[in-house]
């Protein structure tokens, strides 16, 4: 196979574009589908500093360093999530990454700065470990954003993150949610705009990336996450994509084009009866919000009451 | 060939030559959901993979349900 752009072989092929890539055109290719992301959904203002949630893997790593050869101030923020040997080994990748490009890197650990840790987390809100997780990250992120000053807060959602929430979603027909996905969250009191640059490149295009360019990231899984609906979503996915290239694509752009002006407006209603957490300040539909009640749980404290770790 | 798979990690010996698509084919692995790294590189589905390649066969998909 030959690269589509300059006919030197090439070393991946993206179905969905029906093109095949060399190195360096792949690596301009990737660029450009984040360039376009931002401009088309004006994720980033010139001049903006940008907050990058990095785990380690494969996305994170890889959309930190596509911003920053875009030209953005990009700095990176690590979540420790005390997941054994899992979470030491990810903070580790972050950290070689950082250091060896100097890019400046954020550490803040659940365990030390709340008290508890995912599973903790998990046991004691009777939650799913990924739905701990996810409510932890987006808690902290959008803290540390807000305290520091950063307007922007960047995660590595690429299209088949997308495409699995979308499918999960629309399975259930949860119109809240349907109404709320989309690759920019807007800034409102109390939290800062969240954005998804790498919502027109797949998890395989971003893995490529990472090969490519010389990205060394944790390759093992979390081991939480084994056989949780969500990727089991997205295989379903992959399996209609090997069929049919440019399904994913299609399912995620269209929605956002089509179908989801129909559902925006139950979204934003909740949104807009969110009042500040008892605890914390950050905007809840309850007196407290959901990270403070599972912290309290966590910890031994009652809900309200909000101490030192 | 020596192939290595990940997540669980193991290895396979696959006789060759063979190209990539075909090994993935009788492995039983979807495409779309890894990338197949001959010696440090990127192959493509029409590569041919001789005996004296070190193959991995790498997963993309990750993530929890955030």
């Amino acid at each position: 196979m030959r690269c589509g752009r300059c006919r030197a072989p090439a070393v991946i092929e993206v179905r969905r574009h029906n093109a095949g890539y060399c190195s360096a055109c792949f690596v301009r290719h990737c660029r450009e589908q984040v360039r376009r992301a931002i401009e088309h959904y004006t994720m980033i203002e010139p001049g903006e500093r940008v907050l990058v949630a990095v785990s380690g893997g494969k996305d994170s790593l890889g959309l930190w360093q596509l911003l920053r050869e875009l030209g953005y101030e990009a700095d990176g923020l690590h979540l420790g999530l005390g997941i054994g040997e899992y979470s030491e080994a990810s903070a580790e990748y972050a950290r070689v990454f950082a250091a060896a490009r100097g890019y400046p890197l954020r550490e803040v650990t659940l365990a030390t700065e709340y008290g508890f840790d995912v599973d903790g987390g998990a046991r004691a809100a009777k939650r799913a470990p990924c739905s701990a997780c996810g409510l932890s990250k987006r808690h902290v992120f959008n803290d540390v954003a807000s305290e520091h000053g950063y307007p922007v807060l960047a995660t590595g959602h690429n299209l088949d993150d997308e495409a699995a929430v979308l499918f999960g979603n629309v399975l259930r027909w949860d119109t809240e949610l349907l109404g709320r996905q989309h690759p920019v969250l807007a800034a409102a009191p109390g939290f800062v705009r969240k954005v998804k640059p790498l919502i027109r490149l797949s998890e395989r295009e971003m893995a490529a990336y990472c090969i490519v360019a010389g990205i060394d990231y944790i390759v093992e899984e979390c081991p939480m996450a084994a056989g949780n609906r969500h990727l089991g979503y997205k295989s379903a996915l992959n399996d209609i994509e090997e069929r049919s290239p440019g399904t994913k694509a299609a399912f995620v752009f269209g929605f956002l084009e089509r179908a989801r002006p129909q559902f925006v407006g139950g979204a934003e209603t909740a949104r807009g009866g969110l009042r500040a957490c008892s605890v914390c300040g950050s905007p809840t539909p309850a007196d407290t919000c959901a990270f403070c009640r599972m912290r309290a749980r966590a910890v031994g404290e009652p809900i309200s009451v909000r101490s030192s770790p | 060939m020596r192939v290595v798979l990940r997540n669980p990690r193991r290895e396979l010996d696959v006789p060759a030559p063979r190209n990539v698509g075909q090994l993935l084919y009788d492995l039983e692995i979807v495409p779309e959901s890894v990338l197949v790294i001959r010696n440090d590189t990127l192959a493509t589905r029409d590569e041919r993979l001789d005996d004296h390649d070190r193959i991995e066969i790498r997963p993309v998909i990750s993530g929890g349900a955030a």
